[in-house]
């Protein structure tokens, strides 16, 4: 079996003392399963705990634990974050679970790049890409949030007060990185966070 | 650079976020129709300077459509709600009606 | 002569001083230095030439109005043109040069026209107009190589910029535009109440004109003593940003505002910082705290060297210890200028006199004036000004009632004249988005109507106007304004904690009324106003503004598009005013009545770095890439661009003749996929799923022909037509479960299908229980195309592909070669074809199993070129070829493809419309050169009769051509009018001028047409 290789292949960078305060990390293959369905369903509800351990999100919410997770796509859909090798048995495990309720479980963990950011100053190094509210308790931990970088679409959500992931298209994995690589420079911190 | 709020995630973004799907809560006429429905369908739109319905889609960001009601000359957003309707709510009317006495209804 | 005074400054550091080079030539000044206040100090005061009639100019304002002192400033890379001296900090080694003069500043034979134009009526309003209309021919030839050659300020870069820019995306309650003592105070109320408050000052300095006004004392200090205990104040608090050197670009709608920072433009080159900062701001309110700029007074020559506003000549007195002059007249309206006569006596400077147009002066200004033995005459005014590249003295004499210098003249030695004509409030960002003026007379001035103000998305007003930018020029109202300004926004933002700052006391001398005074029109040689300039940086005069008038350009927008008033990079900021005010006088109208040009961001230029932010180089346009791209580019790859992705448009490899041309390369592949086997990446093929009790039902709608028959493990082709009836996608629907179907769509057109299909899910089907999902990132897919497709498949193992287990048109899963894979026993090139998908992270994997496996077989990789010639040999469609928004699948006689027996499907009704079924429509043929070596260009056209001189008429065009190896000759295909009821007859395309290329109508299926090589 050849070794699955995620599309920037295990790019890395980091912010200097003097600069921004960041860790910027391909994530390698990571496990995802796009879940559509009614979310307020008991059954989908089991269904996700099982699959990943968490209970399903609120909305623009993002539940981790022990590196599993389930994030708020839209009113209908969540994307399931767990180890890469455990997808297809999981999302096979979800349409059985929800057999004869209509639903879409789909193991896309090949279709995005996720990148991990770690550091305080990510907020702003978001803040530099996206038009989205990043200022201290405007988005705090468990929030999530689609939006677009540049021309593309991403996804990211906050872990933990300093760990965040992003996510975009697999396709566009390079441009995310190197976005975010420039926007992560040192000397252009901005200092409003 | 309009600020909508997306009624389905919540959401008040930028326009960019945004794509914009023309007049809202047009009765699709399909096979059947005489010439002159399908063509009002199609092509004929009321344009109004004023209180206007129209269909955004959160593009970039939960993916779904909803309906704004919007004046074109001020900008002002009088509010949005989902698309899955044929006709804006009735509170909506009553706001909008309130804000533009003058305003013939929807 | 300038100088630099051997004391004071506020802003500079006499104890670090920096060299500059200026024209070549080596300057010294100080840090804290604009590069115009280093100039000065240096004496230099001619610094560019006039646009029009390269009239020397000199520095007129220190700040962001400032129209004539544009230079190029920077080497190389950071070379930049048209750089405001006044707006530039001066740094270590800068570098400075003039622009707008050949060949020397000094010397320039541009000024002809300034000598032409007072001898014959040329350059006047509208010239340009009136002059190069007739003939047409000379225009071209003449007119424009000329005006070209002599028009534009400034000449671009040549070296791409070396800096980086970005963007930076901020939310706040408040943003409070502008750092004076209104805009502090505005902060600090907003702050006070809790809002989040975002403060920026374009300046490096917070304080504004407080800093200058020393005869003004706050809360008991100086002004600038207490501007430095705010600005240390609200850098404590939390909720507060301040930026300086950070300039509100513009306002847009529902409280958007850009605002650019200049970084590093005072460090140049500091690693990884970017020199521009663009913010991308999203306010819940806005408080303009812009402040006011003074107005010129139109007298003749009012644009020599040393002419000044009278602010200005202050500012360098104050601000940068810098002398404009020896000798000075000051020239008035208002008390505010015996200041700055004040200012220059304080700092050792003659005041020859002070002129003050208003008949009677009272006050305590000019009592103090009086007091320091400055000569003080009122009812004055001048009425030109003598010297040609700096002042040598002034013409004066008394005003009229007519508002003419009339009587006796006299002369006055001078080499500098500070001029004040009042001022205006700086509402270029209260108009951006809508806020309405008032004029108000007494104080003669246009201030923001409080009462029609911006609104916001809720439609209320969300800006809020406050200090000299409302209208309030004394201190005591800038402070109270902007406190209350700073309470309103951030109550309004839902910030009420009822603090309100303590007031400070205010001692400042009070002031009388201006008199208004627009135009200075005198006797003799330029009574009418030729060389009264209104627009430094366009050439305007007053006497073009009334010429306009006269001609009929009475609205204030024609007046300005004929002048060119107001059209310069300065945006009209001294000229707006006079010129309205002119424009009214000559029409007999009120100033409110004619009101004022639309003002546009950006409030002043900005640079294409910081609008462009991180979107240049490889950054520009996002690139999608497959996950075997890497491989295709190190086995000789050249791209093109499909949609956003990039793909192999052919594979060049090296041959002992060198590397192929793209020609031969596409050649070979053709070739080897019809003789042997071909692997085509296809990962970019768009792939929608969609799943649900209701998919059949819904894709029935959506494609023409009839989905919901298809059976578990089949494909069928399919096409989507928009509501219009036009063909817009096309690609292979695979039934993968008894409710559910992979729809693949073309390359660029996947996002535009998923849109597509969940527009007409959510907004009219939306009780249709289907889920759609784009899955196009998660497989990649590789073709294996030729006869020898079936032997590197069975090579690898794991999955039957026999025709009897996986016949034509139909799909398994299983692991192939130890992959999970998926096959589509599909075909583009009419060969025996298999599409092979695996999850995206093993796509490199599949591709280099096959072509290892492939390589007894003779597989070679193929490009997209070659996959279009083949399609095309095949007689194929390619939407974006052979459509083009306005064919439908009958004139691609596909009508085989659209069910005749659906009650509904999106496009049906359109297709129902009796011109789609006319007769003469343009039809889809194939076409076949009489030359079989002369390939058709993309896109000629057919005639119906070749025309050597009247106009031809076309009756259609090629929509695909190229050479096919595999038949050994050219082939096409076209849409041509009634095409299928043409075939053998012979078609002209005219090429080129002496070129008509023949072609017979042809079945737009060349090869195969039983299609026997895919059914193996």
């Amino acid at each position: 079996m050849s070794e699955p290789v995620s599309a920037i292949q295990g790019r890395a960078a980091s912010g200097n003392a003097k600069g921004l305060a960041i860790g910027l990390t391909d994530a390698g293959p990571q496990g995802m399963v796009t879940l559509r369905g009614d979310l307020s369903s008991p059954a989908l509800a089991a269904a996700v705990q099982e699959a990943v351990g968490v209970s399903v999100p609120g909305t623009r919410e993002a539940n981790f634990a022990g590196g599993r997770g389930a994030v708020w796509m839209s009113p209908d859909e969540l994307l399931l974050r767990l180890p890469y090798g455990d997808a297809p048995a999981a999302t096979a495990a979800i349409g059985k679970a929800l057999d004869g309720e209509h639903h879409l479980a789909l193991d896309v963990s090949d279709a995005r790049t996720v990148i991990r950011l770690t550091g305080e100053d990510v907020p702003e190094v978001l803040a530099k890409c996206a038009p989205v509210d990043l200022a201290p308790g405007a988005f705090p931990v468990g929030s999530a949030r689609r939006t677009h970088m540049g021309q593309i679409a991403v996804a990211f959500w906050r872990i933990a007060e300093t760990e965040w992931e992003i996510v975009a298209l697999r396709s566009y994995g390079h441009h995310l990185y190197d976005w975010l690589a420039a926007s992560a420079k040192p000397g252009g911190k901005v200092g409003v966070f | 650079m309009l600020l909508l709020t997306c009624p389905h995630c919540g959401v008040s973004g930028d326009e960019t976020e945004f794509a914009p799907g023309g007049e809202a809560h047009l009765k699709r006429f399909g096979p059947g129709s005489s010439d002159g429905e399908f063509e009002t369908y199609l092509f004929y739109r009321r344009n109004p300077k004023g209180v206007h319905f129209e269909r955004w889609r959160h593009a970039f960001g939960c993916g779904k459509w909803f309906h704004a009601a919007r004046c074109t000359v001020t900008m002002e957003v009088f509010g949005t709600y989902p698309a899955d309707v044929t006709e804006p709510p009735a509170e909506l009317v009553e706001t909008i009606r309130a804000k533009r006495p003058e305003w013939e209804g929807f | 002569m300038a100088h630099r005074l051997p004391s004071g400054g506020l802003v500079i550091d006499r104890s670090k001083p920096v060299e500059f080079t200026f024209n070549g030539q080596k300057l010294k000044g100080f840090e804290g230095d604009t590069l115009a206040s280093a100039l000065l100090a240096n004496d230099q005061v001619l610094l560019g030439r006039s646009f029009k009639y390269h009239r020397p100019r000199g520095l007129i304002a220190s700040g962001a109005e400032e129209p004539n002192a544009l230079m190029g400033v920077g080497e190389g890379p950071r070379f930049e043109p048209n750089q405001r001296a006044t707006g530039v900090e001066l740094h270590q080694g800068l570098t400075a040069r003039t622009q707008n003069h050949w060949p020397s500043l000094g010397f320039d034979v541009g000024a002809l026209n300034s000598w032409i134009a007072s001898r014959a009526p040329v350059f006047s309003a509208g010239f340009y107009y009136k002059t190069f209309m007739f003939p047409r021919v000379a225009w071209k030839h003449v007119f424009e190589p000329v005006i070209r050659r002599a028009a534009g300020l400034g000449k671009p870069p040549k070296e791409a910029d070396a800096d980086e820019y970005e963007h930076f995306h901020v939310h706040c309650d408040v943003l409070v535009v502008g750092g004076g003592i209104a805009g502090l105070s505005a902060a600090r109320a907003a702050a006070a109440n809790g809002a989040r408050v975002l403060i920026c000052e374009q300046t490096p300095h917070w304080g504004g004109r407080a800093l200058v006004e020393t005869e003004t004392q706050i809360g008991g200090m100086s002004g600038a003593d207490w501007v430095r205990g705010e600005v240390t104040a609200l850098s404590g608090m939390e909720n507060v940003t301040m930026r300086t050197r950070c300039m509100t670009s513009g306002l847009y709608d529902h409280g958007y505002a850009l605002l650019y920072e200049r970084v590093a433009d005072h460090v140049p080159g500091a690693e990884g910082t970017p020199r521009h900062r663009l913010w991308r701001v999203r306010a819940g309110r806005i408080v303009v705290a812009t402040g006011a700029l003074e107005r010129p007074i139109p007298f003749a020559n009012n644009d020599v060297p040393g002419v000044m506003l009278a602010s200005a000549v202050r500012d360098y007195v104050r601000l940068w210890g810098v002398a404009p002059g020896e000798k000075a007249v000051v020239f008035t309206t208002n008390d505010d200028a015996y200041r700055t006569a004040l200012a220059l006596h304080e700092a050792g400077v003659a005041v020859a006199a002070v002129l003050d147009a208003r008949a009677e002066v009272k006050g305590e200004l000019p009592a103090r004036a009086r007091a320091a033995g400055i000569e003080v005459r009122a009812g004055y005014g001048v009425a030109k000004v003598k010297g040609g590249k700096r002042v040598k003295g002034v013409e004066i004499g008394r005003l009229t009632g007519m508002g003419q210098v009339g009587g006796r003249r006299e002369e006055l030695a001078c080499d500098l004249v500070a001029m004040s004509g009042g001022w205006s409030p700086v509402v270029h960002l209260w108009s951006h988005c809508g806020g309405k003026l008032t004029w108000d007379a007494e104080a003669a001035m246009f201030r923001p109507d409080p009462e029609r103000g911006p609104t916001g998305h809720d439609g209320a007003v969300n800006t809020l106007a406050c200090g000299a930018a409302n209208g309030y020029l004394h201190t005591d109202l800038c402070l109270s304004d902007g406190r209350v300004a700073g309470m309103s926004a951030a109550s309004a933002t839902g910030h009420s904690r009822g603090e309100m700052p303590e007031a400070p006391e205010v001692q400042a001398i009070p002031q009388a009324h201006p008199r208004p005074l627009w135009f200075m029109p005198a006797r003799g040689k330029y009574a009418h106003g030729t060389k009264h300039f209104l627009d430094y940086q366009n050439d305007v005069t007053a006497a073009d503004v009334q010429l306009a008038a006269r001609e009929g350009y009475e609205s204030v927008e024609h007046a300005k598009r004929y002048t060119t008033l107001g059209m310069a990079t300065d945006q009209g900021k001294t000229s707006n005013i006079n010129g309205l005010a002119i424009l009214a006088d000559q029409i007999g109208a009120e100033i409110p009545q004619v009101g004022t040009t639309t003002f546009r961001p950006p409030y002043t230029p900005i640079s294409f770095g910081a609008i462009t932010g991180r979107a240049r180089g490889p950054l520009f346009k996002a690139v999608r890439k497959t996950p075997m791209h890497d491989r295709h580019a190190a086995n000789g790859a050249d791209f093109e661009p499909v949609g956003d992705w990039e793909r192999p448009y052919c594979f060049r490899r090296m041959t002992p003749e060198g590397r192929e041309s793209r020609a031969q390369a596409v050649t070979r592949e053709i070739l080897n996929a019809r003789q042997k086997v071909g692997l085509l990446d296809a990962s970019t093929l768009g792939k929608i799923v969609v799943k649900g009790p209701d998919a059949g039902k819904f894709l029935d709608l959506v494609y023409t022909n009839m989905m919901s028959t298809l059976k578990p493990g089949r494909c069928r082709y399919g096409l989507m037509c928009n509501e219009n009836g036009f063909l817009f996608d096309d690609g292979v629907v695979v039934r993968t479960g008894e409710d559910e179907f992979l729809c693949h769509t073309t390359s660029g057109g996947a996002d535009r299908v998923h849109a597509h299909m969940e527009e007409w899910l959510q907004t009219e089907w939306w009780d249709f229980q289907v889920y759609t999902q784009q899955v196009t990132d998660q497989w990649a897919q590789v073709a294996v195309a030729g006869p020898n497709a079936r032997k590197v498949l069975e090579k690898l193992g794991g999955v039957d592909v026999s025709d009897a287990a996986l016949p034509f048109m139909s799909y398994v899963e299983g692991t192939l070669g130890g992959l999970p894979a998926r096959i589509f026993r599909i075909s583009f090139s009419g060969e025996l074809s298999y599409e092979v998908a695996v999850p995206a992270n093993l796509g490199l994997a599949l591709w280099e199993k096959l072509a290892e496996a492939g390589e007894e077989f003779g597989a070679m990789p193929y490009g997209t070129e070659a996959l279009h010639v083949m399609r095309a040999e095949k007689g194929f469609i390619m939407i974006g070829d052979e459509t083009d928004g306005t064919v439908t699948p009958q004139d691609l006689a596909l009508g085989w493809a659209v069910s005749k027996k659906k009650a509904d499907f999106i496009g049906k009704r359109a297709q129902e419309r009796a011109f789609l079924a006319a007769k003469g429509r343009k039809q889809l043929v194939g076409l076949a050169t009489e030359d079989p070596a002369e390939v058709l260009p993309d896109g000629a056209h057919a005639v119906k009769e070749v025309k050597a001189k009247s106009r031809m008429i076309t009756i259609g065009h090629v929509t695909s051509s190229y050479f096919s190896p595999t038949l050994g000759r050219s082939i096409a295909m076209a849409l041509i009018e009634g095409g299928s009821e043409r075939m053998g007859e012979v078609l002209s395309f005219p090429v080129a001028k002496d070129k008509v290329v023949k072609a017979t109508v042809v079945d737009p299926v060349f090869y195969d047409k039983e299609g026997e090589r895919q059914n193996v």
